[in-house]
């Protein structure tokens, strides 16, 4: 019966459908379901198993973006449970995520936003024209692993140098891992402003995250 | 220096893409979209005027919900025709409705040089040399800022882009990226002096201003009060969608085409409610999202047809539109480019739009590529050729020649063939040699367009600007620059 209940949970989250991940979640907890039994065994396969077909092919980016909403909605749901029972679901990193400031280009940093979070991060996305100190004080606040700042124009990519003075100042630097990207940024930029990563598109945001987690642990 | 621009006008083909019940409906839909969901205008300044002007106004989301009746009746405020002058009249550029004119591409963030051939990060002196090249194109009628001058302070980057482009071309300039009152106003104060008096400006507008809106639905804070201060200043003012099917605009093309046109219309409207009668256009870069990695595409069959369907949008509103063509995702010039290129720039002509946008730039608009822009300069003149379509008169149909060639002989030396050889077009890259000849370099188009490039660039530069100008522009730019 929980099986079966599990297994729905996975196909509404392959499927597509955030409202009923919602609601078969609610159903399982209602049924006594551990939350961490529903994450582990309902919704991270659904959400492995979407990434399977992304890579494949056979999902499309919207595919791909809906389970994993379905996914963090019925995390949210599942979070104060969590806490209740004094466990903690571990992502595999924290990353506080935005635009900088003067720069209003959104798509390509909820893009990366998004992909982390389907792979495990816990992701704090600030918005577009995030100013630097409150890339500092989300990092602070959150203990985050890892800043993402995104840049799109030739006129804001310098407020990535930005923030990364400000961490310097604020005695953060050590702590957190700064991976920069968006159309004007390379590589060359990156080390230049003394970025630990630089990444072209989402698939190697995660990649280059997920090595700078290696690097930190 | 160019004397002339090569503009398409009087087209003989043209394009059914939608009826007129079609751009009715999608006409309705946008108002109802307008006046229920309603448009972010996130600056008090716009707010009020909407305000004033009978718009719902929710300060807090800053959305504003205009009514269809409202949105009628500024627009038709706008003027229909007007002209973007050019310094040197000559290459001025009536936008009357019967011309297409082609610009170049903007705003890259890097360039293939033109001797090295590295891709490398873009300065003003690129900004100067690439106006230089396409200011010697009749194809190219006018300028954007093909890239961005890097090694310029952001604060006036834009203000010293536009000095680079008014030092070596007498052409028309548009700008994208004058987003802040500051330098908007500096601009301003350029383009008057360059025109002799804030008056003269307003008569022979020499600089027009393009900023974008945020689909869905929204429009950015700087971009409205800078396009506000340059609607008061009787500059052209357009406001571009770039609604992306699948992302930021729905999947469906028709879906996407209303959330475009609720974005234009309505920045059109509050230009129109500010400054009634101001010079303001349409103007428009609808894509699709690749499916597969969410990039921006910049060509394939949407954007063709989104190409060719706005104009019929634009003409609806009575307002001039410039459209974003030429602005394949091709990593070099190379077939994909050729292909891109030579559909989004067909469709949008079929429909006549006014501006076409814009020559030079690969990797959806990221690069420059001399290359490209002497190939798409090439694409147009195939466009021009063939917009004049097949003309059907006496003259055309050669009855007296054919009659006396006859059967079996030849017109190579007829006197009607010779008085009408201009009409037959001349390639200058494409490839028409015999196997053999070409097999002694395997060059072609690519080549031969940077030869020509080079050849350009290795003149002495003629700088056009008066340089008493040169020292006030200068000194306005530092103004900006100490704050
Ligand atoms: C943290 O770690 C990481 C790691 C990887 C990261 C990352 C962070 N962030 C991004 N990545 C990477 O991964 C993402 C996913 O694969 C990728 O993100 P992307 O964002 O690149 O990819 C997205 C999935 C799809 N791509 C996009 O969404 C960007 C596409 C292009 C065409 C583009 C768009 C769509 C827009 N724009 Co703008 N825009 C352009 C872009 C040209 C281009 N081809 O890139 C660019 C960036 N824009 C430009 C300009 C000039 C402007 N834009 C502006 C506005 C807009 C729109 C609002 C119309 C729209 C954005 C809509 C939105 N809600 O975000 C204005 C900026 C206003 C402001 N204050 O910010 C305005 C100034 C225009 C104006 N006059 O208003 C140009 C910058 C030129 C320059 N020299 O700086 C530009 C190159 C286009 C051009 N050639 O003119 C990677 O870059």
């Amino acid at each position: 019966m929980s099986e079966d209940l599990l297994a729905e949970i996975t196909e509404s989250v392959i499927g597509g459908e955030p409202e009923t991940v919602i609601a078969l979640t609610r159903q399982a907890l209602e049924m006594g379901l551990e939350p961490m039994e529903i994450i582990n065994q309902g919704l991270v396969p659904g959400m492995d198993i979407a990434g399977e077909k992304f890579s494949r092919g056979e999902f499309f980016l919207p595919h791909l973006l809906i389970a994993a909403k379905g996914m963090q909605n019925a995390m949210e749901l599942l979070e104060p449970e969590l806490v209740a029972r004094k466990q903690t679901f571990k992502s595999v990193g924290t990353v506080v995520i935005g635009t900088v400031q003067g720069d209003i280009h959104e798509i390509g940093k909820s893009l990366v936003g998004t992909m982390l979070s389907a792979n495990g991060f816990k992701v704090h996305d600030l918005g577009v024209d995030v100013r630097i100190e409150n890339f500092v004080s989300k990092i602070e606040e959150t203990r985050a692993d890892i800043v993402g700042l995104s840049a799109l124009l030739t006129t804001t990519m310098i407020g990535q140098r930005e923030v990364i003075e400000a961490l310097v100042e604020a005695g953060l630097r050590d702590r957190v891992k700064v991976l920069v990207g968006g159309a004007p940024v390379s590589q060359s930029w990156a080390e230049e402003i003394g970025a630990d990563g630089y990444a072209e598109d989402a698939t190697g945001a995660i990649q280059v995250a997920q090595k700078l987690m290696g690097a930190k642990s | 220096m160019s004397t002339s621009v090569s503009s398409i006008s009087n087209p003989k083909l043209s394009l059914n893409i939608l009826t007129e019940g079609d751009i009715r409906q999608i006409h309705s839909a946008t108002l109802e979209v307008i006046e229920s969901v309603g448009v972010k205008f996130p600056s008090p300044k716009a707010l009020d005027i909407l305000k004033a002007h009978g718009a719902k106004v929710d300060h807090e989301t800053m959305v504003a919900r205009i009514s269809g009746d409202v949105i009628e009746t500024c627009l038709a405020k706008a003027p229909p025709i007007f002209t973007l002058a050019a310094i040197d009249p000559d290459l001025d550029l009536p936008l009357d409705g019967n011309h297409s004119y082609l610009g170049t591409d903007g705003c890259g963030v890097e360039i293939i040089d033109a001797f090295s051939g590295e891709c490398r990060r873009s300065n003003k002196q690129d900004v100067y040399d690439v106006a230089r090249v396409a200011d010697d194109l009749d194809a190219i009628a006018f300028h954007w800022v093909p890239i961005s001058a890097q090694d310029c302070p952001p604060e006036s980057r834009g203000l010293h882009e536009l000095e680079a482009i008014w030092t070596v071309s007498k052409k028309h300039a548009q700008t994208e990226t004058i987003l802040d009152e500051r330098q908007m106003r500096a601009a301003i104060e350029m383009a008057a002096l360059l025109a002799g008096g804030k008056g003269e400006l307003r008569k022979r507008p020499l600089l027009s201003i393009m900023q974008c809106t945020i689909s869905p639905l929204a429009h950015d804070t700087g971009s409205l009060e800078a396009g506000l201060i340059a609607a008061e200043a009787g500059l052209p003012v357009g406001f571009m969608t770039m609604a992306s099917c699948a992302s930021t605009g729905p999947t469906t093309l028709a879906g996407n085409l209303v959330v475009g046109n609720a974005e234009v219309i309505s920045a059109l409207a509050l230009m129109q409610m500010a400054y009634p009668g101001c010079p303001v256009y349409y103007a428009a870069a609808q894509t699709a999202m690749d499916l597969r990695t969410g990039a921006y595409t910049g060509g394939g069959p949407e954007d063709f047809l989104f190409g060719a369907a706005t104009n019929l949008l634009a003409d609806f509103y009575n307002v001039p539109l410039s459209m974003g063509a030429f602005a394949t995702g091709a990593k070099e010039p190379n077939w994909q480019a050729a292909v891109d290129n030579s559909f989004s720039s067909f469709m949008a002509v079929s429909t006549l739009s006014d501006m076409l946008l814009g020559a030079g730039l690969l990797h959806g608009s990221r690069i420059f590529s001399y290359e490209m822009l002497l190939m798409d300069a090439e694409i147009w003149s195939i466009l021009h050729a063939m917009f004049k379509g097949i003309d059907v008169n006496e003259e055309t149909l050669a009855l007296d020649a054919i009659r006396e060639v006859g059967p079996g002989g030849t017109f190579l030396t007829h006197s009607h063939t010779v008085e009408h050889l201009g009409q037959l077009w001349l390639p200058t890259l494409m490839d028409r040699r015999t196997y053999s000849a070409w097999q002694v370099k395997r060059d072609g188009a690519r080549e031969w367009a940077l030869s020509r490039a080079r050849q350009i660039l290795s003149q002495e530069p003629l700088e056009s600007l008066d340089p008493a100008l040169k020292i006030e522009f200068e000194k306005i730019i530092e103004t900006v620059e100490q704050g």
